[in-house]
């Protein structure tokens, strides 16, 4: 009797833990910086993430299991992305989102490229993310650089023919592509910059640099770098009297940069992706954002829909298996509130966008009046 | 012309910057011989707490300068208390236990100071770098030619003027009185000032108290002239200043502050003249060439072997 009753508990335990199997959460994972100085941008990430993850959940999970979100801190350091990279491998999220810095996603690509897993960037702009693809698993929903650049290159040559150019950047992989693509833009242009430099990130003293900008008499600045760098520049230039028209990239979306730069922000420029909010079907999500207390910036909404994107691509898989999903992402087409999400041969999507923004008054908008 | 000295005005402030934290490093290695790799971090605390002082008082820009400066010395007295308090507990924790044991103890606890405050300010503060907005601000042109102006503000003054008050206040106090006379019987034999009744144990908690109060001025005025701070600017502010204090020689007040204006000229004007990207390796190189030549600084004393 004693002995039946251990085998029928034993059959009971089977089946109890047979049953957790089958409703084992998936997780996913997200990564980029969530503390470290561009922790602002984390923070877009985790809003975006979460939200899409709240939202797979309360419609019933993903293949009817739920979804449970895995959240690692790259700092935007290389090294710490590859440690990170290594976690989510060693966990076996399905997918993770991220990274931010094109720096951290490009070595931590490979190693998610060598155990088949997917990888979704929302915010890496460096071409050779997928230009150098490490494998066929990485996908990204953000636009390119040479995008991005050829806008920037050909806007400046347009607006500031005749006036001395001065294209910076801070050396990270995301800044100093950028500027790449935009000086071969400039000089596709037929314009060629006084001065072609990068600063140290990191620093809090860029006058000599300034000094040197002023000497050189240089109208436009173009910097490609992050934007805690930013401010210090607008502020260090507006302090030694300099008025020059400050031009940047996607990094400067953060209304941080005008409380670091002060007043002198006002009339800054950037290229970045539009904004999706002005779009009035996208009214509800962004409405929801702003409930929860984290209204929409520039890459709430790239998490978001990669979130997305990987949920639809596992819906038509009819499994969260990685090389089968990544069969249908290479096939997915999804209205996402970023556009229409669809990826090429390399894993970029095919109809990247990008919009001019100024700063007013402390904060950041699309502008259209920038042409 | 009026280039160099726009860009001579620049390498100044910055020297004063890394001369006003070098003096902290100077003070206490040049009386236990020890150098305190917390005090970095210190003078972070220390900008973090001018910080919060501030935004407590709600003390916004003014253009009137000696109104701001007057409520800033306010600011600057409430954080040097409280980075006292922090400078005299450091030193009562992790090296009044450790003193009379191998060299090396007292530095590898510095160390884990150095990371622990930086944690610590991480977590209670948040990682994201904190701005504020001007307190003093404006400046004027001192020389216009019809394309080029050389601007210098308020505030680099103030820095500059600061930075030579101290050092020049702080190697008196060494050199002529009685604390300082303790200070220096300390540094000379430990155990024969103890012997002759001085409180060793007081001095040399006193010197951390001074020192940490010296990073808290730093940290104001790094935090009012770039107006932005984080957890991490203890780290890279700390190794300039104390690159600085060892170029000028450790224990010499006036050394430190030299060694600070050497690296801020040559930082700002390899990135005036040559490239932004490498004054970093022209700064580390101008201090191996030193260190060669003149093992004990610029203006240090050599070492002498007591027997």
């Amino acid at each position: 009797m004693k002995k039946l009753s251990r085998s029928l508990s034993m059959l009971a335990l089977g089946v109890a833990l047979t049953s957790t199997a089958a409703h084992a959460d998936v997780s996913l994972g997200m990564a980029g910086p969530v503390t470290g100085g561009l922790a602002a941008f984390g923070e877009q990430f985790k809003a975006g993430f979460n939200m899409a993850i709240d939202e797979l959940n309360a419609s019933g999970g993903v293949l009817g299991q739920k979804i449970v979100g895995v959240i690692g801190d790259d700092q935007c350091d290389p090294k710490q992305a590859v440690a990170v990279a290594n976690d989510m491998v060693g966990k076996k999220v399905a997918a993770v989102i991220g990274h931010f810095c094109s720096g951290s996603s490009i070595p931590a690509s490979k190693v998610y490229a060598e155990e088949g897993m997917i990888m979704i960037s929302p915010a890496s702009t460096n071409i050779k993310l997928t230009d150098e693809r490490a494998g066929p698993s990485i996908f990204r929903v953000i636009g390119r650089d040479d995008v991005q650049g050829k806008i920037a290159g050909a806007f400046i040559a347009k607006s500031y023919k005749g006036k001395n150019i001065a294209v910076l950047d801070d050396k990270s992989a995301y800044a100093a592509g950028l500027a790449l693509e935009t000086n071969k833009a400039l000089e596709a242009n037929g314009l060629k910059p006084v001065l072609v430099d990068a600063i140290t990130p990191g620093e809090k003293d860029y006058t000599a640099m300034v000094s040197k900008l002023k000497s050189l008499k240089v109208d436009v600045l173009y910097y490609s770098g992050y934007h805690p760098e930013s401010g210090l520049l607008v502020k260090q230039m507006a302090e030694q009297g300099m008025k020059a028209q400050f031009i940047s990239g996607d990094a400067l979306g953060d209304n941080e940069f005008a409380q670091i730069a002060g007043p002198a922000s006002d009339g800054a420029i950037f290229t970045n992706p539009p904004d999706h909010c002005l779009n009035p079907a996208n009214k509800a999500i962004c409405d929801k954002f702003a409930a929860k207390g984290t209204p929409v910036a520039t890459y709430t909404l790239y998490a978001y829909a990669g979130v997305k994107t990987w949920a639809a691509a596992a819906t038509s898989a009819g499994s969260f298996d990685s090389k089968k999903v990544v069969a249908a992402l290479a096939q997915v087409s999804i209205d996402t509130p970023v556009g229409h999400i669809q990826f090429d041969g390399k894993g970029d999507v095919t109809d990247p966008k990008y919009a001019w923004h100024s700063f007013k008054a402390g904060k950041y908008a699309q502008d259209d009046s920038i042409k | 012309m009026h280039y160099f000295l726009q860009q001579l005005i620049n390498g100044i402030t910055l020297g004063s910057i890394y001369g006003l934290i070098a003096i902290g490093y100077t003070m206490v290695y040049g009386i236990i011989g020890m150098i305190n790799f917390a005090h970095g971090d210190v003078f972070m605390v220390g900008s973090f707490v001018s910080l919060i002082t501030i935004i407590i008082f709600g003390i916004t820009g003014t253009s009137n300068v000696f109104l701001g400066i007057g409520v800033l010395v306010l600011v600057a007295a409430i954080s040097m208390v409280i980075a006292g308090i922090y400078g005299w507990t450091i030193e009562r924790l992790a090296y009044r236990p450790l003193r009379g044991s191998f060299r090396l103890a007292p530095l590898i606890t510095a160390i884990g100071v150095s990371i622990f405050l930086q944690n610590f300010v991480q977590a209670t503060q948040g990682a994201r770098v904190k701005p504020l907005q001007a307190i003093i601000s404006g400046g004027f042109t001192l020389l216009s030619s019809d394309d080029f102006v050389v601007r210098i503000t308020y505030m680099q003054i103030l820095i500059v003027v600061l930075t030579f008050l101290l050092m020049a206040g702080f190697t008196y106090l060494i050199s002529k009185t009685s604390l300082g006379r303790a200070q220096r019987a300390c540094e000379q034999d430990m155990k024969m000032a103890m012997l002759l009744g001085i409180d060793v144990n007081t001095t040399i908690s006193t010197t951390f108290v001074i020192g940490a109060a010296l990073a808290a001025v730093a940290g104001l005025m790094y935090l009012l002239y770039y107006g932005v701070i984080d957890f991490y600017i203890g780290f890279s502010a700390g190794i300039k200043a104390f690159t600085a204090a060892v170029l000028g020689g450790v224990g010499s007040l006036p050394g430190a502050m030299l060694g600070g204006l050497v690296i801020g000229l040559i930082e700002v004007f390899f990135a005036a003249y040559f490239s932004s990207e490498y004054k970093d390796v022209a700064a580390f190189s101008m201090l191996i060439v030193v260190l060669i030549f003149m093992p004990q600084g610029l203006l240090g004393r050599p070492e002498i072997e007591k027997v």
